[in-house]
């Protein structure tokens, strides 16, 4: 159980992570990672909808028929979602207004309905819990890496703070306008991608199609 | 959770509800509608919980944009303590004189503007910012030192090429001379009308003459940098957005006009800046 519990917390964020290695939640990574400041939010946003999420979902597993399964969990979700949406709202305006969109689309999010139809609806509740924090803990790093790099060099600062000084202020740092705009962050993904399977060979996909000679002695 | 509860007490309409068949749509239904009471009362009251929160941070969004407006937003202080030193009013657009009417601050023009007892539809000729319809009272905020108004913040807004733009035009203390102009609200296209929120074009009002001595408009928006002896009344419009640089115009044009707050102004002017009367 103990081993159990620390895979499905674990195992998300660096051998089985939902962006880099499941490829789900690619958009909301694109749009929000050009701040820090914004991403950690998301990242923090998405981590408590995918953990409550998950374990509320696993809760009702067994009352729930299969056949109204997805909505019962797009309800669930959707609920949490309008939850944070109203928390942030109240306490961080101005990162809720620079969020826009993307908190309500984390409804929509493949990692967390993923989740919960995999995994919540099979497990117990504590397990999925523990998978619905991993999930988001696994995207809130690749977040974090890429919104890290974008902002860093794309304006020079982390979370607001000038760190490079720029040469339009005097500094000695131009900023590389392409780490602003979104498809960078695609770059960046594939880079971190390309990275941890460099370090965990294991993550290779096998190539689906073998380009193989054929000898003319197996044509018959 | 309610239906795992149930499964477990024994006897009467529980056993029934334990009899029906795991995909029997009674059940389904009824599992349906316990997840969505659930999850709607949880939402309904956090919304109801935290309204007072959200509303107070749209006050100091609005705030902020005010302070924006007259040129006296300093980052990293306190926007509530920084507003301290403005003077919200309530002004009579018929009249022209300070009225009680609600909190200026706390002022939804398109809400107000939709309740037929404190606001008018406005006659279709006269209508040249397309508002439909006009409050009866609207807010003026103004910096005031040792008894001189130094900056006056109107709210100001009307229809540019696909959508009602809000903002506030900020007026010296003589009521005439352009201070700055902003929006807070607008759905024009980004890259051509949306240039209206470029800070190097709304620079190009600043020090513009707004007014005649009669208190005829006088500002134009024009193609091409002006020239010329009316280079004081004059600003660029903005190339690839004609429509929304007229829109700008015309409701720049209504709410200093008769319409607007002209006779608010002319009110001021005739005092020279000082507080007209007391209401």
């Amino acid at each position: 159980m103990k081993a159990e519990s620390k895979k499905a917390l674990f195992e998300p964020i660096v051998d089985n992570n939902p962006v880099i290695l499941q490829v789900l939640g690619i958009c909301s990574a694109l749009a929000v990672t050009s701040r820090l400041l914004p991403s950690l939010i998301m990242s923090l946003a998405l981590t408590a909808v995918s953990a409550l999420a998950c374990m509320a979902i696993s809760m009702v597993r067994k009352a729930v028929p299969g056949n109204v399964r997805i909505i019962v969990q797009m309800t669930i979700i959707a609920s949490l979602v309008i939850l944070v949406d109203q928390v942030l709202r109240a306490y961080l305006p101005e990162v809720s207004r620079q969020l826009s969109v993307f908190v309500g689309l984390i409804i929509t999010n493949c990692i967390v309905l993923g989740r919960a139809e995999a995994f919540s609806m099979k497990n117990g509740p504590w397990l999925s819990f523990l998978d619905g924090l991993g999930h988001g803990l696994g995207y809130s790093a690749i977040l974090i890496i890429v919104a890290t790099v974008r902002e860093l060099l794309g304006t020079g600062s982390l979370l607001g703070l000038q760190l490079l000084p720029l040469k339009s202020a005097g500094g000695w740092y131009e900023p590389n306008g392409l780490l602003v705009l979104a498809p960078s962050a695609f770059f960046l993904v594939a880079a971190v991608i390309w990275a941890v399977r460099a370090w965990k060979p294991a993550q290779n996909e096998k190539p689906e199609f073998q380009i193989r000679v054929v000898h003319r002695t197996e044509v018959s | 959770m309610p239906p795992d509860a149930v499964t477990k007490t024994p006897g009467g309409p529980m056993k029934a509800w334990r009899d029906l068949p795991a995909d029997s749509p009674v059940r389904a239904f009824a599992i349906v509608i316990a997840v969505c009471v659930v999850c709607s009362v949880l939402v309904s009251s956090a919304a109801v919980v935290l309204a007072p929160i959200q509303h107070e941070n749209a006050l100091k969004v609005r705030k902020r944009q005010i302070l924006q407006a007259a040129g006296l937003l300093v980052r990293g202080r306190d926007v509530v303590e920084q507003f301290a030193q403005m003077t919200p009013r309530m002004v009579s657009l018929d009249t022209g004189e300070y009225v009680e009417a609600g909190d200026p601050v706390d002022f939804d023009v398109a809400r107000v503007s939709r309740d037929p007892q404190s606001s008018s539809a406005v006659p279709a000729e006269s209508d040249i910012a397309k508002i439909r319809r006009r409050p009866a009272a609207m807010p003026v905020y103004l910096v005031e030192h040792a008894g001189q108004v130094e900056t006056i913040v109107l709210p100001v807004h009307g229809y540019g090429l696909w959508s009602t733009l809000y903002g506030f035009l900020a007026l010296d203390g003589d009521g005439s001379t352009v201070k700055g102009i902003s929006f807070y609200q607008h759905g024009e296209t980004p890259g051509l009308g949306a240039e209206i929120d470029n800070p190097r074009w709304q620079a190009k009002w600043t020090g513009k003459q707004a007014l005649a001595g009669d208190g005829a408009v006088l500002l134009q928006i024009v193609k091409g940098e002006p020239r010329g002896e009316d280079v004081a009344h004059q600003v660029d419009g903005l190339a690839g957005a004609t429509l929304t640089a007229r829109g700008v115009e015309n409701l720049v044009r209504y709410w200093l006009g008769e319409q607007g707050f002209g006779p608010y102004l002319s009110r001021l002017r005739a005092t020279k800046g000082e507080q007209p009367d007391e209401s």
